[in-house]
């Protein structure tokens, strides 16, 4: 298992359309994909519950992948944080 | 004569009848299905057929109001493809034998209401969006997909709120503006107004028995009136005819080359000064930015920006213009362009003084800053940057080395980038004569007439005393213009202006013949010049 943190960037916090994206980018891999951010903890490829997490600007979100194809999922990851949020 | 205030979109104006607009998807009944397999394939195929729909809406949004406005039925496909929601509406149909017309119109609800009681105010617009996704299957299901585009005269359409989906299909050429009570200023909406050049309010108590009486919406003063007087209706006329002068313009260049008859093109740009002036110079069909001055965002803060907050700027810009060029040119403050943070001492003479590249280049780390922030933003479109008020080669090949020293920074944290091309500003008599040199520097050269004609014929333009002495036209500038392009293109660069000369349509047909490769100008005077361009043989 591996994961990152992510301090979200975007004036608009994670939105519609990067969520729509991030699900796209998760959905490549074998590897369960979660997000974390508080107390709440959903899955990379449920597009409206990320979207209902209503994650803001200067938020901290938790990044976990788990998997066969981990360390490779694991830094799409962390590249498509860095380039859309 | 009645008169309701609301909150304006897009400052136009509009008169016509009032369309009371009530959505046709009524209410969906429950029924007792016994073939959940069947359900569940209807519903596969009317997903497979909004997809298709959304798509097409994409792209015909994508035409209309640009990538960045169109975004949203990209998002539309996405939400539809959500597991959650896709699995509510499986989990209904089979376990409470449900047909899937009201699974859908149940589930959408609930999902939309969740993102309704956010407290937050984007997210709480997008409780919109998944109702018009689910009505978007209601409506596939239930066979009454019919667009509602259909109207037969132009209107003012009046509507408790629109989806987005709702008012792209419309028939713009009908659709003279739009009155909502719900809906927001952040609403996809509300952009797509704006770019579509629709004036619209919001936040209006709307009635159902407005249905056909004439109406003006003022989005200039934020009011709508219903039944108006002759005095009103005069006055809306004068108004309108005004910006329809201008309409008219828009329609037949749109998406015109610029060129001569003999096939000559010259690429038209635009000035902006914001990232939200980027709507405006795409609503008027600018080919690219040709100066998008930084100033704003230093002039705008009480501290230095960040690297971070100007990345977002440039960033942002870059993917609206969607691969068309963007040239962004760096910091230009100084003379009458203050800023307090900067703590620039007085001067006798600031036109002559500490401003623009100077200041860049002796306070190196402020340049620093905005030059990797240009490149981190330039691998998110085609960005250019362009420097002002130089009067040397040596300090071209000064930021020429700073650029590459920033550049190999960010190659080592592997920060991606792209090679952007780069330019300078002619606004001095001494650039202009050494014009071959520098433009084996760069790229490109860009005019700045204004301050070019100021320090030509030594004359403050701020002063009215001096304007008998003042000649816009004066030879001497124009001679300047003339040997600043001969001698960009001797030394390899293109040429543009970018001063407020470039957007002077006596001289148009002058700079086209001079050689001149680009203009950049406000975002209005695109069309205009474009048709002065086209008519030229």
């Amino acid at each position: 298992m591996k994961s990152f943190n992510y301090v979200i960037n975007d004036e608009l916090g994670l939105h519609a359309r990067p969520a729509g994206l991030l699900v796209k980018e998760a959905k490549k891999f074998s590897s369960k994909i979660t997000l974390t951010k508080g107390e709440r903890t959903v899955s990379a490829t449920q597009l409206m519950m990320i979207m209902s997490m209503g994650v803001k600007k200067g938020a901290e979100v938790t990044v976990t992948v788990d998997g066969a194809d981990e360390e490779e999922a694991c830094a799409a990851m962390e590249k498509f944080f860095q380039e859309n949020l | 004569m009645e008169q309701f205030e609301g909150k304006s979109i897009f400052r136009k104006i509009a008169m016509g009848k009032i369309l009371f607009y009530e959505k046709a998807s009524a209410v969906v009944k429950r029924e007792k299905i016994s073939d959940p397999a069947a359900e569940l394939a209807r519903l596969d195929a009317a997903k497979e057929k909004a997809v298709h729909q959304l798509q097409q809406l994409y792209e015909k949004a994508v035409k209309e109001v640009g990538e960045a406005g169109a975004a949203i039925f990209e998002v539309h496909q996405m939400m539809l493809d959500d597991d959650d929601y896709c699995e509510s509406i499986r989990n209904m149909v089979e376990q409470d034998g449900v047909n899937v017309e009201y699974a859908v119109a149940v589930t959408g609800d609930n999902f939309s209401q969740m993102f309704a009681s956010m407290d937050d105010d984007y997210m709480k617009a997008r409780a919109a969006d998944i109702k018009d996704i689910s009505e978007r299957l209601v409506r596939i299901l239930t066979g009454n997909d019919s667009d509602m585009s259909a109207l037969e005269e132009p209107v003012i359409l009046v509507a408790d709120d629109l989806a987005p989906s709702e008012t792209v299909q419309m028939d713009k050429s009908k659709l003279l503006g739009f009155v909502t009570e719900h809906g927001s200023s952040n609403s996809h909406t509300a952009i797509l107004a704006r770019t579509m050049n629709i004036p619209a309010l919001i936040g209006v108590p709307i009635q159902k028995d407005w249905n056909g009486k004439m109406g003006i919406v003022d989005g200039y003063r934020g009011v709508f009136i219903v039944d108006p007087d002759e005095e009103q209706i005069a006055k809306a006329k004068a108004q309108m005819e005004e910006e329809a002068r201008k309409a008219e313009l828009l329609k037949t260049l749109k998406g015109q080359k610029t060129a001569t008859k003999s096939g000559r093109e010259i690429h038209l740009y635009a000035n902006i000064g914001s990232v939200s002036d980027t709507a405006g110079a795409l609503a008027n069909d600018a080919e690219g930015i040709g100066l998008f001055r930084s100033e704003f965002l230093y002039l705008e803060s009480d501290h230095y920006p960040t690297e971070e907050e100007q990345f977002q700027a440039y960033k942002v810009v870059a993917q609206n213009m969607a691969g068309k060029k963007v040239i962004i040119r760096t910091l230009d403050i100084g003379a009458d362009k203050k800023v307090d943070y900067f703590e620039l001492e007085p001067e006798e003479n600031p036109a002559l003084g500490y401003r623009a590249i100077r200041i860049c280049l002796t306070r190196e780390e402020v340049f620093r800053t905005q030059l990797r922030a240009l490149l981190r933003a330039s691998a998110f479109g085609n960005i250019s940057i362009m420097f002002p008020m130089i009067i040397s080669v040596k300090e071209v090949r000064r930021i020429k080395e700073i650029l590459a020293e920033v550049k190999a920074e960010l190659k080592a944290l592997d920060i991606p980038y792209q090679d952007v091309e780069i330019g300078v500003m002619i606004e001095t008599p001494a650039a202009v004569i050494i014009g071959e040199e520098l433009a084996k520097e760069v790229d490109f050269f860009s005019i700045g007439t204004n301050d070019l004609t100021q320090y030509t014929l030594a004359i403050d333009r701020q002063n009215p005393k001096l304007d008998e002495f003042y000649d816009a036209h004066h030879p001497a500038v124009l001679r300047l213009i003339q040997m600043t392009i001969d001698a960009g293109h001797k030394g390899g660069a293109w040429v543009g202006i970018c001063g407020e000369l470039g957007a002077d349509m006596e001289l148009t047909e002058q700079f086209v013949k001079m050689g001149i490769d680009e203009l950049s100008v406000s975002p209005t005077f695109i069309l205009p010049l474009r048709e002065i361009i086209r008519n030229m043989d």
